[in-house]
């Protein structure tokens, strides 16, 4: 599973005329810190505003921006819906429910259109917020806080806690690792994410690196020996984050994705 | 199921607000949206449209080129799905086997797991490209001359594998932890009951793990269907030409490159109508689930 990843990062070390000549390489080069230099500081794309290391802090705002946006926007719509009861609880969990049934690029050309017309363009905003829209953080929450037992609420409101401090003292403290692997989850997906920055953003300042793979083959096409090595470091740093998340909280991580199956 | 709750009258309506709002602006106005234009015939140079009531969709469904992605995308999701459920099934049998699961390995497959869609996609076309790629070279050997980007089938054929090795670790970590979870006490029972292990695995093993297999395959469907978007884009280089797609391509080709947003917006709704059967299948297999546990 690893080899492809591993190929891709020694060959990356060469330089382009090694590799075009020689093909991918198993043996790592000399070339690394040029190469990653290049990548991350020298300014490409076609306006030449925009560094590996500027689309690096773009993807970082998405991704948090999205985990954290997403965690306190369905917790507290989660807490709603589970612990009050109020005349509009039940339509308000099925026009949430209804947000699961339909992905962003099902309706990827109307919401570009709605974004547009709000003008979110080339905006952190508009990257984040339709993203946002689907509700998958809510329903984890939801399921976990079913399985919170009564008798704690009982017991806080015999203490004479309100909801506010419920929330903020029992239940909050109480969801820790639930957050941390939501966290997790929802920072790699919104790292990843490709379909959306491409249509969102057309000013290279706000690309994303994830975004930039697509600029990078576009450049690629043009040239007589394309530039491999610059295009598989962008690759490999491009993964870098995500992966490091993952794998620094993957006891969390497993426990969130074996919670989230129920 | 019973649950204390708080009947304050302003608060939950508060709690509320943020999603709502995000929900209604970025989810019901688009959809809403996509039904509307998907019945009406627009101008892109002048902005006028005209009412069409169900053209577009009998329109996109009869054109030859819409048949022709939807047998692609049947095919490809097919393909994504039962080979790298499988190949994730073989490999999580043999790890459970071998140390009961802690090993290096897991946060080896960790990595492919969190690799964006689009990443993969530029590994996998440096692998197939027609100068530098090892496996172009490797089936040379036995003739067959591999031309990603030009050969619709060869192209389809490199997808496919980049897809499915992208696919195969979050199968393989679910199938682990379902492996896992099946009691010793039922492992030592068959095993006394029955010498055979193959047997012994399509009779106990399998079907305890059939419930996972199911959720999964949703999920690769799901997978399959649209975060494969980034690894097509990035094989085809951006350019589709006469290369495969998926329906979800289709729907981005069609609105943003062709203009047709009509005709974007039906196909649009016809596969909110897919994702929305798939969705309730798996929402009641979820719930049925949750009484069991």
């Amino acid at each position: 599973m690893m080899g492809p990843i591993v190929v891709a990062f020694t060959t990356s070390t060469h330089d382009a005329v090694t590799i075009h000549s020689g093909g991918m390489q198993l043996i790592p080069g000399d070339n690394l810190v040029p190469t990653y230099t290049a990548v991350l500081f020298e300014e490409g794309g076609f306006t030449k505003t925009v560094t590996g290391w500027g689309m690096l802090i773009n993807s970082t705002i998405l991704g948090l921006g999205f985990a954290i946006g997403k965690i306190i926007v369905s917790m507290l719509a989660a807490y709603a819906i589970v612990y009050f009861r109020f005349p509009l609880g039940t339509l308000a969990f099925w026009v949430i429910f209804s947000t699961l049934l339909l992905p962003l690029e099902v309706r990827i050309l109307p919401s570009y259109e709605v974004v547009q017309g709000l003008g979110l363009l080339n905006t952190y905003t508009g990257l984040i917020l339709p993203l946002i829209a689907s509700a998958t953080g809510t329903f984890f929450f939801r399921q976990f806080f079913k399985s919170v037992p009564n008798e704690l609420l009982e017991a806080a409101r015999i203490d004479g806690a309100g909801p506010l401090r419920f929330f903020w003292d029992i239940l909050v403290p109480l969801s820790r690792t639930m957050i941390a692997a939501i966290f997790i989850i929802m920072f790699v997906l919104g790292w990843n994410q490709y379909l959306w920055p491409i249509l969102m953003t057309t000013d290279e300042s706000f690309y994303t690196v994830v975004r930039g793979i697509r600029q990078i083959l576009q450049v690629w096409i043009g040239s007589n020996i394309p530039d491999y090595n610059e295009a598989l470091a962008l690759a490999i740093v491009a993964m870098l984050p995500p992966v490091a998340i993952v794998i620094f909280f993957q006891r969390m991580f497993i426990k969130g994705l074996v919670e989230s199956e129920k | 199921m019973y649950k204390a709750q708080f009947t304050t009258p302003i608060y939950p309506y508060l709690l509320l607000l943020p999603q709502m709002a995000i929900i209604a602006i970025f989810f019901l106005w688009p959809s809403a949206e996509a039904i509307r234009s998907s019945f009406f015939l627009s101008d892109p140079f002048f902005g006028s449209e005209t009412f069409v009531g169900f053209e577009n969709y009998t329109d996109a469904v009869t054109r030859s080129d819409y048949m022709r992605v939807a047998w692609f995308t049947l095919i490809f999701t097919a393909v994504v799905t039962f080979v790298s459920l499988a190949i994730a099934l073989i490999l999580a049998v043999a790890a459970d086997n071998v140390l009961r699961g802690q090993g290096p390995y897991k946060t080896l497959l960790m990595w492919v797991y969190a690799i964006a869609p689009p990443v993969a996609g530029l590994i996998g076309i440096m692998l197939f490209d027609q100068h530098i790629g090892p496996i172009v070279r490797f089936v040379a050997l036995f003739g067959w001359e591999m031309q990603v980007g030009v050969d619709y089938w060869d192209s389809a054929i490199a997808m496919m594998v980049v897809a499915t090795w992208k696919q195969i670790p979050i199968n393989f970590i679910f199938f682990l932890s379902g492996l896992q979870s099946i009691p010793k006490g039922v492992r030592e029972a068959a095993a006394i009951d029955n010498p055979s292990p193959s047997s012994r695995f399509w009779t106990i093993i399998f079907p305890l793990l059939a419930p996972t297999s199911f959720f999964l395959m949703i999920i690769n469907i799901t997978y399959a269907f649209f975060e494969t978007f980034g690894i097509i884009d990035v094989m085809l280089k951006g350019e589709p030409g006469n290369n495969p797609v998926t329906l979800v391509y289709k729907v981005f080709l069609d609105g943003f490159r062709g203009n047709d947003l009509g005709g974007s917006s039906a196909q649009s709704v016809i596969l909110m109508i897919f994702v929305l059967a798939l969705t309730i299948v798996q929402f009641r297999l979820i719930e049925r689930r949750v009484h069991y546990v």
